[in-house]
């Protein structure tokens, strides 16, 4: 299992610069959201928390397509359902790799990118919280979503119309908790549910992501 | 015989309309999709037996 | 009748012929009698229904309102129960049906997002408030196109059926996770509508015979689009069925040749 999540790792540093692309989109959302909206700085201060997040899962979400396919492509997958490790491990080291590649960049850098959209003061603490808490489900529902569109040609934008949905729950508590964060207000009950859902996400969900696999390696 | 619908007419008007028209179009559409296989299933059942 | 005969009784639609050849033979009641409610219905209430006091004429857009909305959240439990039927008992009917309800479901929302959006405008004053309730139906909606664009996009009906199945499994939890999600985000404009209080919900709860008046012709929309929805999911799974016999004889005549 540790062997596979280096691997996966390693891969993910190496091949084609995956690991540093997701950080990039982030930045360049936020980059964008000024231009749009327009420079007012206390305007920018009270839609920073939210931008944030949506930077973060949209950047999630564009590195989800290879989070499989590679694997597919070259039997790498079929390889791996005959092993003696049970698909379910599989699928959450798959996870657990693609937080550590995508979700924990994310979380380290956003406070970088708070400065730059005006996030206030104690908002800081609560969107990296937020983020840390929120950005495994992330993962975790991406990877059931690659799991269904893997023997698909051109799963890219399928694979977004089937995930986004899932991504709703997190969304709106993560977002809460850094927009009450940043107006200083109480924090405790979103960041439960938020918890709670990761949690719940990563408990249940490989099992559905597993079944889902072998019915594709089938 | 139209009921008075008040300031609102276009409101209750133009609901009615689109429901209805969404409803017509799914039932035809299903009629429409329903007839066609059929017809292809009876022809391709037809040319299966007279091949053998 | 013991309960194993009753599932018996429940199972034997697994085969496709039978289930064509009842079908078949009910189908014309369950159009016709959709047909009479439906008019019935929605004659009554547009024409021979008072106006609320407070809403005015607007109030008779609830007999399309809320029936539709109804059957958005029933297509989608529909088709969770046989997608766990299909998963648990691998009857390929059952998977068709929930392949032949999705479209309904989605007509269905929509009806509900398009009177809900007619009817907001001059109650609320605007077309489209991030109400919870409206909300949830806008995600719904998303969850039905994504189901709907899974099964288009898997060649093999089999796998088809296997991943838009869990799909519906999955996507029904995070469907109720995110209703309360939006439900603790922004507490909205809503009443809080029940079909059984759908009378009082009016405004014109003053007596229990004022509601009744809006209520009757309300219940009889609802039988009626319930009905309309048993007729087209059944017509729809039938042509489901063709369709599949169509591949499976193609595939034997490739494979004869």
């Amino acid at each position: 299992m540790i062997a596979l999540l280096f691997r996966d790792l390693k891969l993910a540093m190496r091949a084609g610069g995956g690991f540093g692309l997701g950080l990039v989109f982030f930045l360049i959302v936020t980059t964008l959201v000024p231009f749009a909206v327009g420079p007012q700085s206390d305007l920018l201060a009270s839609i920073a928390p939210g931008v944030l997040w949506l930077g973060a899962l949209l950047a999630c979400l564009l590195s989800l397509d290879r989070l499989l396919a590679l694997d597919w492509e070259d039997g790498t997958l079929d390889l791996l359902a005959t092993a003696p490790l049970p698909l379910e491990a599989v699928v959450s080291v798959k996870a657990l790799a693609h937080w550590i590649t995508t979700g924990l960049p994310l979380v380290l850098a956003a406070p970088v990118f708070g400065v730059l959209l005006n996030l206030p003061g104690p908002g800081f603490f609560w969107l990296v919280v937020s983020l840390a808490v929120g950005t495994p489900a992330l993962s975790v529902v991406g990877t059931f979503g690659a799991a269904l569109t893997v023997g698909l040609k051109r799963g890219g934008l399928l694979l977004s119309l089937l995930v986004l949905p899932l991504y709703v729950p997190t969304l709106i508590f993560g977002a809460e908790v850094a927009r009450r964060g940043a107006q200083g207000m109480e924090t405790g009950t979103p960041l439960l549910m938020l918890g709670g859902i990761t949690l719940a996400t990563i408990a249940l969900l490989p099992f559905a992501s597993a079944a889902v696999l072998r019915v594709n390696l089938r | 015989m139209m009921p008075d619908l008040g300031k609102h007419t276009e409101a209750v008007l133009s609901s009615y309309a689109l429901s209805l028209l969404m409803l017509v179009l799914l039932v035809a559409l299903s009629l429409w999709r329903g007839r066609k296989v059929r017809a292809e299933m009876e022809k391709t059942e037809q040319r299966m037996s007279r091949n053998g | 009748m013991s309960i194993a005969a009753k599932a018996n009784t429940i199972w034997q639609y697994a085969n496709p012929k039978k289930f064509l050849a009842t079908s078949e033979r009910v189908l014309p009641f369950f159009w016709a009698t959709a047909a009479i409610c439906l008019v019935v219905g929605l004659v009554w209430g547009f024409f021979f229904t008072p106006d609320d006091f407070r809403q005015g004429s607007t109030v008779k857009i609830i007999y399309l309102h809320v029936p539709s909305a109804l059957m958005a959240i029933n297509c989608w439990l529909m088709m969770l129960v046989t997608s766990l039927v299909w998963l648990v008992r691998r009857h390929h009917v059952s998977a068709l049906a929930a392949r032949a309800a999705a479209p309904i479901g989605v007509v269905m929302t929509l009806i509900a997002l398009v009177t809900g959006a007619i009817w907001g405008q001059p109650m609320w004053g605007t077309w489209w408030a991030w109400d919870p309730r409206l909300t949830s139906f806008l995600i719904l909606f998303l969850f039905y196109l994504g189901y709907i664009a899974l099964w288009e996009a898997i060649e093999d009906p089999d796998t088809a059926a296997d991943l838009t199945s869990v799909l519906c499994l999955v996507g029904s939890v995070f469907a109720i996770l995110s209703r309360y999600a939006v439900n603790f985000w922004n507490q909205g404009l809503h009443q809080g509508a029940s079909v059984m209080r759908a009378g009082a919900v009016t405004g014109t709860d003053t007596t229990e015979k004022v509601s009744n008046v809006f209520f009757y012709p309300l219940f009889l929309c609802i039988i009626g689009f319930v009905l309309l929805f048993i007729a087209l999911v059944l017509y729809r799974t039938g042509t489901e069925i063709r369709a599949r016999r169509i591949r499976a004889l193609l595939a034997r005549e490739r494979a004869g040749a």
